[in-house]
């Protein structure tokens, strides 16, 4: 980009609450699900029939809104947005225009470090609202026909929009990125991109550096992936600029992102804008907050993953390489919270985690990322609580460890029985172990002298044949002991 | 047992218990009436009377097993094509819906078959409700069967002229502006709108949600109050149903013969002035005077705002109608049309080949009081008018225990008279129509004839929930004269 200007990012999110059913009607809604076996007469919206609010769409907003720190409001209220499209059963949507539940709020952003080891800058990029809304059917087209799925149709969306207070396509994602975190720890949805369960607008536009009016914006609709955001801010802000730089000006338009060619295309103009004609719903009501709930849920709320991530940092003395990793992920950071709970040992737990269970995760997807869930795995936390435990009471080294690790995590099995099974305790067989130690001595004159002289590390020289020859079960504390006791004894 | 299709209900409930007649004898008259007058009539879009006399069997078995299930056990209820009956069309008289099947009951409906009635027939309205005349039916004009050349008022144009001709024994109709009360009034029967709220909207096809309203037809006020008993309750399906405490209108009813409460009625100044029929003028004036004499209060009101009712309400009404009508669109169930070329084309032209005139006048009208750059000094100047009006009535009612008006201000009109002008149509409701606006109950009761043979109705106007009242007060008028056994000749 030219440095002349400086491009200024609205984002606004669509995220699918994670409801039993849907947002007007006790329809069931699940992913997947066979063409339009998830409907009912509300959600095709057959003559005569009335929305009525399922609570559960305003309690997870309202907790989203609180993860946000967002303020709750006291009523809100359904306006009808109205405008046809055949995936609209009514051919308007219900959505909170005028009074939305959440108002204000924050993301904390962490901002790329100069390398993957070392934490980026902070900051708050503030939010302006979240409101509700349904979402609507399914398009598909095939070469002579449009088909519609209305499973979709009245699944509860929130509608998450941020200020215009994002300046790159980098702040952009590191934005969606936390957010996508914070809802995730959350628990209100799923956010997985690829089944739509979280979608992105993006509105950008270009002023001059250190000026503070802002320039005419166009807006890039359902972007489906964090990666389609980002190519689709670099490709706006490169567009925008040859505009200005051709003393052109740039017009507010709808823009389409087409992720096939890599480029976007326009939609509709300012003039062709739809007029929604929104008004107050008359079929609902008002919504009261109940404020005793939202003081429940504010006090239940978890964690936020950059809180725990300092928590880790500070209170469990971990490094920034194993916490970032442990906290981008609210499965992996919840079974080291389960792990740590059974046996307190964080350092190690929390190695073992980030270390081999993460390469055991990768190593056993099927498409070679550790996108792996642990749930989906026949490994429990408990099983790492108990494999640092034997560890560090000496019944097994870490060499053994690591074979442990591998079969519990193929064999569900928990350690100990698999230490039982196999015969992996460490050997404290004093008289098998002495006549080892003795020999390894007498194989090593120089280590020993070293040793003498001060250098207590030479001793590691006379360990390594003696783990050989007992395949690695020679338990380590014993044999320091005896080592140590045999060498002074030679005097 | 010729007559038992004039009978009302306390007569026809004595006849089945004591084995009189059965409900299958009682549905056949009514057929053999319907199939004697019906082409004169034409208050039926749709009727299934196989279904009818299976239902009428039913209850005859349930009967001779003492296994009755309600008050209206056995009795023929007819109902308005707008209201869905699992299995039968759902047209709203519109092109639009033409070969459309509910697949499901409207609550109202639901509450009636477990009570036991009868469901039968579509009656004839104005497409979608809109309409004072059922001339905007899709499926031809019901005639006022007092006058054959005149229309019945609407929109429950068919709702109403059934009942004053014996077709069915009562009915239900909706009221958005007055579509119970003026074909009630133009038909000289009893039609009510209850309180908003009282009865769950579920299953009415929504022409303006915050003023639609089902309610009861009947030849008398008990028989209006029997069926409206059937049809209250707070309904979960329906957010805009009241919870409140459902009363035995037939008992109260019963009780203040023996006792007769001397209500304070209010006449309101604005709706005796210019425009009123004066033969209307002096039927009302007569049974308020009546009133007096047997101890009423009668006091004058003023409701300042009643000359915006009109405009308010036609800016508030069409603004949801354009809205709750989107639906029918040509992508689901709706009319569609042929050889379409875009999905755009494919709205525009089922649209406009399936709604007739006043039905697009109104989505148009109600389209552009909503656009941007309108909304405030239409829609939203009007919902403020709103709250004045209903500030109106709680002034009013402060100091009157009901409110006593003509329904119309004219009686029924000659078919075509008013079709060509929407304008002159619309002033039919300009008494009606404040009474949706404000949520409050009312009916309109037969109060006599003109001159040339065509009913005058009377409306009496309440407080909120106060259906108890009025129907007292329409009863105590209605036993002391003889108006509710005058009949049309057919």
């Amino acid at each position: 980009m030219s440095n002349k200007y400086e491009a200024v990012i609205g984002l606004e999110i669509h995220v699918q609450l994670k409801t039993k059913t849907k947002m007007f009607s006790s329809a069931p809604y699940e992913y997947g699900a066979e063409a339009n076996s998830l409907t009912d007469p509300v959600v095709l919206a057959l003559p005569g029939t009335l929305p009525v609010l399922n609570y559960e769409a305003i309690e997870l907003c309202a907790k989203l809104g609180l993860m946000l720190g967002c303020e709750i409001a006291d009523i809100c209220k359904w306006d009808r947005k109205n405008y046809f499209y055949p995936d609209s059963p009514k051919n308007y949507q219900l959505t909170q225009n005028e009074e939305p539940l959440c108002i204000g709020g924050s993301v904390e952003i962490e901002m790329p470090g100069p390398s993957r080891n070392i934490e980026g800058k902070h900051r708050f990029v503030s939010l302006n609202r979240i409101h509700l809304e349904e979402d609507p059917g399914k398009l598909s087209h095939t070469a002579f026909d449009s088909l519609i799925d209305f499973n979709r149709a009245g699944v509860p969306l929130a509608e998450i929009v941020t200020e215009p207070n994002l300046y790159s396509s980098d702040e952009a994602v590191a934005f969606l990125n936390s957010l996508k975190n914070l809802i995730l720890y959350s628990g209100v949805s799923n956010c997985d991109m690829e089944k739509g369960q979280m979608r992105c607008d993006a509105n950008i536009s270009l002023r001059a550096k250190r000026t503070s009016e802002l320039g005419t914006r166009s807006e890039i609709k359902n972007l489906n992936s964090i990666s389609n955001v980002k190519a689709a801010i670099e490709y706006e802000i490169k567009r925008q600029t040859q505009i200005l730089n051709s003393n052109h000006l740039v017009a507010q338009e709808t823009r389409r992102w087409d992720a096939n060619k890599m480029q976007s295309f326009s939609l509709r103009s300012k003039e062709e804008a739809h007029d929604y004609r929104y008004f107050p719903d008359p079929d609902l009501m008002p919504v009261v907050i109940d404020r005793a709930r939202i003081k429940e849920l504010k006090k239940a709320l978890p964690e936020s993953p950059l809180d725990r991530q300092r928590r880790y940092q500070k209170d469990l003395d971990l490094p920034y390489t194993i916490t970032s990793v442990l906290c981008a992920n609210v499965n992996l950071s919840n079974f080291f919270e389960k792990a740590l709970a059974q046996y307190d040992s964080p350092k190690a737990i929390a190695n073992y985690i980030v270390n081999d269970l993460l390469r055991e995760l990768a190593s056993n997807s099927k498409t070679g990322d550790s996108s792996l869930s642990i749930e989906a795995t026949k490994m429990k936390a408990g099983f790492i609580s108990e494999l640092v435990e034997v560890v560090e009471l000496g019944i097994i080294s870490k060499q053994i460890a690591k074979e442990v690790f591998s079969e519990m995590f193929q064999s569900g099995k928990n350690p100990k029985l698999i230490i039982e099974e196999k015969g992996l305790s460490q050997s404290n067989d004093d008289t098998m172990i002495k006549a080892l130690c003795l020999e390894a001595i007498a194989n090593n004159p120089k280590a020993i002298t070293q040793y003498k002289d001060g250098n207590l590390k030479a001793i590691n020289a006379l360990k390594g044949p003696i783990m050989k020859a007992t395949k690695g079960k020679a338990n380590p504390l014993v044999l320091d002991t005896m080592l140590q006791d045999l060498i002074e004894s030679l005097d | 047992m010729s007559d038992l299709f004039y009978s009302d209900i306390a007569f026809l409930k004595r006849g089945l218990k004591q084995k009189d007649f059965s409900s299958v004898e009682l549905m056949k008259s009514l057929i053999n009436r319907t199939n004697l007058v019906e082409s004169k009539v034409k208050a039926f879009i749709d009727r299934d009377d196989e279904d009818a006399l299976r239902q009428a069997a039913e209850s005859d078995n349930r009967r001779s097993k003492n296994m009755t299930l309600g008050p209206l056990d056995g009795i023929p209820v007819g109902i308005k094509d707008i209201l869905a009956v699992k299995g039968q069309p759902l047209r709203c008289a519109s092109k639009m819906l033409d070969s459309y099947i509910s697949p499901y009951d409207a609550k109202c409906i639901e509450q009636l078959k477990n009570a036991g009635a009868i469901i039968w027939g579509r009656l004839n309205m104005d497409e979608f409700a809109m309409g004072s005349s059922t001339e905007h039916s899709a499926y031809g004009t019901t005639s006022n069967p007092w006058k054959l050349d005149c229309i019945p008022g609407g929109s429950s144009g068919g709702s109403a002229a059934a009942v004053a001709s014996g077709e069915v024994i009562v009915s239900l109709g909706t009221d958005t502006g007055g579509s119970i009360r003026q074909p009630a009034a133009f038909c000289g029967v009893v039609g009510m709108k209850p309180t908003y709220g009282l009865v769950s909207r579920y299953g009415l096809v929504a022409f303006a949600s915050s003023l639609d309203q089902i309610g009861p037809f009947a030849r008398n006020v008990k028989d209006a109050a029997i069926l409206l008993e059937s049809i209250v309750g707070y309904d979960p399906k329906d957010s805009t149903s009241l919870k409140v405490p459902t009363e035995n209108y037939l008992s109260i009813l019963e009780e203040s013969v023996k006792c007769q409460k001397k209500y304070t009625l209010g006449v309101p100044v604005e709706f005796f002035s210019k425009g009123l029929d004066i033969e209307i003028k002096e039927k009302v004036y007569k049974a308020i005077e009546w009133y007096q004499s047997q101890g009423y209060i009668i006091k004058e009101i003023s409701l300042p705002h009643s000359d915006l009712c009109v405009p308010v309400y036609y800016i508030i009404a069409t603004a949801e109608a354009s809205s709750n009508l989107a639906r029918f669109d040509g992508v689901r169930y709706t009319h569609r049309s042929k050889d379409i070329e875009s999905i755009d084309d494919l709205f525009f032209r089922s649209r406009g080949e399936g709604f007739g005139e006043e039905v697009k006048r109104r989505i148009i009208l109600g389209t552009y009081v909503l656009s941007s750059g309108y909304y405030d000094a239409y829609y939203l100047r009007a919902q403020k008018i709103r709250s004045l009006i209903r500030k109106d009535f709680d002034k009013a009612f402060q100091e009157v225990d009901a409110i006593i008006t003509p329904t119309t201000p004219t009686p029924a009109f000659i078919e075509g008279e008013k079709s060509q002008d929407p304008l002159s149509m619309y002033l039919n409701d300009i008494y009606t129509i404040s009474v949706n606006l404000a949520g409050l109950p009312a009916l309109s009761l037969p109060v006599g004839l003109t001159q040339n043979k065509l009913p005058v109705g009377m409306q009496i106007i309440g407080k909120v929930f106060g259906e108890s009242d009025i129907l007292t007060i329409a009863h105590d008028f209605e036993i002391n004269h003889d108006y509710k056994d005058l009949r049309p000749n057919l």
